[in-house]
């Protein structure tokens, strides 16, 4: 029962009191530019979620196995033992990640044509979205294992969906509203993504 | 006059064509960091030097670059640069490195580095692409420089840790604005610095 309560409690953190976008502000550029409609900005949400839920478990291996401070001990060669190769973190993460996006990019063509077309051009600026590579970087600085980086990485990609799909709500019913013409477009959405970060600071007293 | 060629292309991105409030790049790391005055110079330091060496870099190996793996290539170069910034960080500046954790690492995912790069560095010179790379650089900074005042001074009433109006908790007579230290306040200030820019160059107004 412990460990369904830790998952859980990761779980609801992950998702609502450090949402990578209303709380740490992760992966804004595509978050405030495919929030137009809500249909799109669903398909993106469905995307990093499974981005991200296949690149931090990925990335924690790697990091365990390969890169930490005497990780490479397994391979019973003395000479590697002593390594510590964490420098080399932030290019082999970026390296993953592009990588699984490459396969996913393939696999949805092969077996799910209609999402991949209509993802379209978003599937590969996915890449360069501050909040997959953040995800796999807060997964290495507060040292998850195995089990926990794959709760954090699917409830970080669905806090990131969660979001970008409220913002797409208000902002269609925003089309008939009477923006003053200095705010229009992306000042407002900056005032509304400002006001919706301040709502969700109120799920930061929630305890499980 | 004529502005000549570089120095049209080193003070446009300041205002006229910002990358923040105009080209919506580089989004994530302007809000995250503004809290403190320190901190927000590092970032500007950092990204403008990221910026202008890799477009340097990346112009002048642009003829050799196969273009099926350019993506590839400019992520490597840029992320060769950041791994050595974040070095030199926790070298010489350890406490404000803690203090930025993994946003010195997302400067890899900093949309205005890869954008210029793709954008411009691509298909220009490599003087101009440095002097390209220093000017959104400079522009993102402006940008960050005046949040990151505003938020440091209302919010705690000093200023790169020297006092200009001390708080009520020493004994003074200023309540420090509480909103101005939560991250939301960094969208509202943007979206406000984008109102002002787009009320004096009415160019810049989204149109319906």
């Amino acid at each position: 029962m412990d460990q369904v309560e830790h998952f859980l409690s990761l779980l609801m953190k992950a998702v609502f009191v450090e949402n990578l976008a209303l709380a740490f502000f992760l992966g804004m550029c595509t978050f405030l530019a495919v929030s137009k409609n809500v249909k799109t900005a669903l398909g993106l949400g469905v995307a990093v979620i499974l981005i991200q839920a296949i690149t931090v478990p990925a990335n924690n291996l790697i990091y365990t196995y390969l890169l930490k401070k005497n990780a490479l001990t397994w391979t019973g060669i003395p000479s590697l033992a002593g390594n510590d190769l964490e420098f080399l973190g932030l290019i082999s993460y970026i390296g993953v990640i592009a990588a699984m996006v490459q396969i996913l990019e393939m696999a949805l063509d092969r077996f799910f044509p209609p999402l991949y077309n209509a993802l379209g051009i978003f599937l590969p600026l996915i890449t360069v979205n501050c909040a997959i590579l953040g995800g796999s970087l807060f997964m290495v600085e507060r040292n998850y294992n195995f089990a926990d980086s794959c709760v954090f990485g699917f409830g970080s990609g669905l806090g990131w969906a969660l979001a970008i799909a409220a913002l797409a709500g208000v902002r269609e019913k925003m089309k008939y509203s009477d923006v003053p013409d200095g705010l229009k477009g992306l000042g407002i959405t900056f005032i509304t993504v400002g006001l919706m970060s301040l709502a969700f600071m109120s799920f930061s007293g929630i305890q499980l | 006059m004529a502005q000549s060629k570089s120095a049209k292309v080193l003070l446009t991105p300041i205002f006229a064509n910002n990358p923040i409030a105009l080209q919506v790049l580089g989004i994530c790391s302007a809000l995250a960091v503004t809290s403190k005055m320190e901190t927000t110079v590092v970032m500007c330091i950092a990204v403008t030097l990221v910026t202008g060496f890799s477009s340097l870099i990346v112009s002048a190996m642009r003829e050799y670059i196969p273009n099926s793996i350019r993506i590839i290539v400019q992520m490597t170069v840029i992320a060769s640069l950041v791994i050595m910034v974040d070095q030199i960080l926790k070298a010489f500046l350890p406490e404000i490195a803690k203090t930025m954790s993994v946003f010195v690492g997302l400067i890899i995912t900093n949309c205005i580095v890869m954008g210029r790069a793709e954008g411009f560095a691509m298909k220009n010179g490599p003087m101009l692409s440095f002097l390209d790379g220093i000017g959104n650089g400079l522009g993102y900074s402006v940008l960050l420089l005046i949040v990151g005042l505003v938020r440091e001074s209302l919010g705690t009433g000093k200023l790169f840790g020297v006092t200009l109006a001390s708080s009520v908790n020493e004994g003074g007579w200023y309540v420090p604005n509480g909103l101005m230290l939560l991250p939301p306040s960094a969208f509202f200030l943007i979206g406000i610095f984008i109102w002002v820019l787009r009320t004096f160059d009415k160019s810049q107004v989204e149109s319906e």
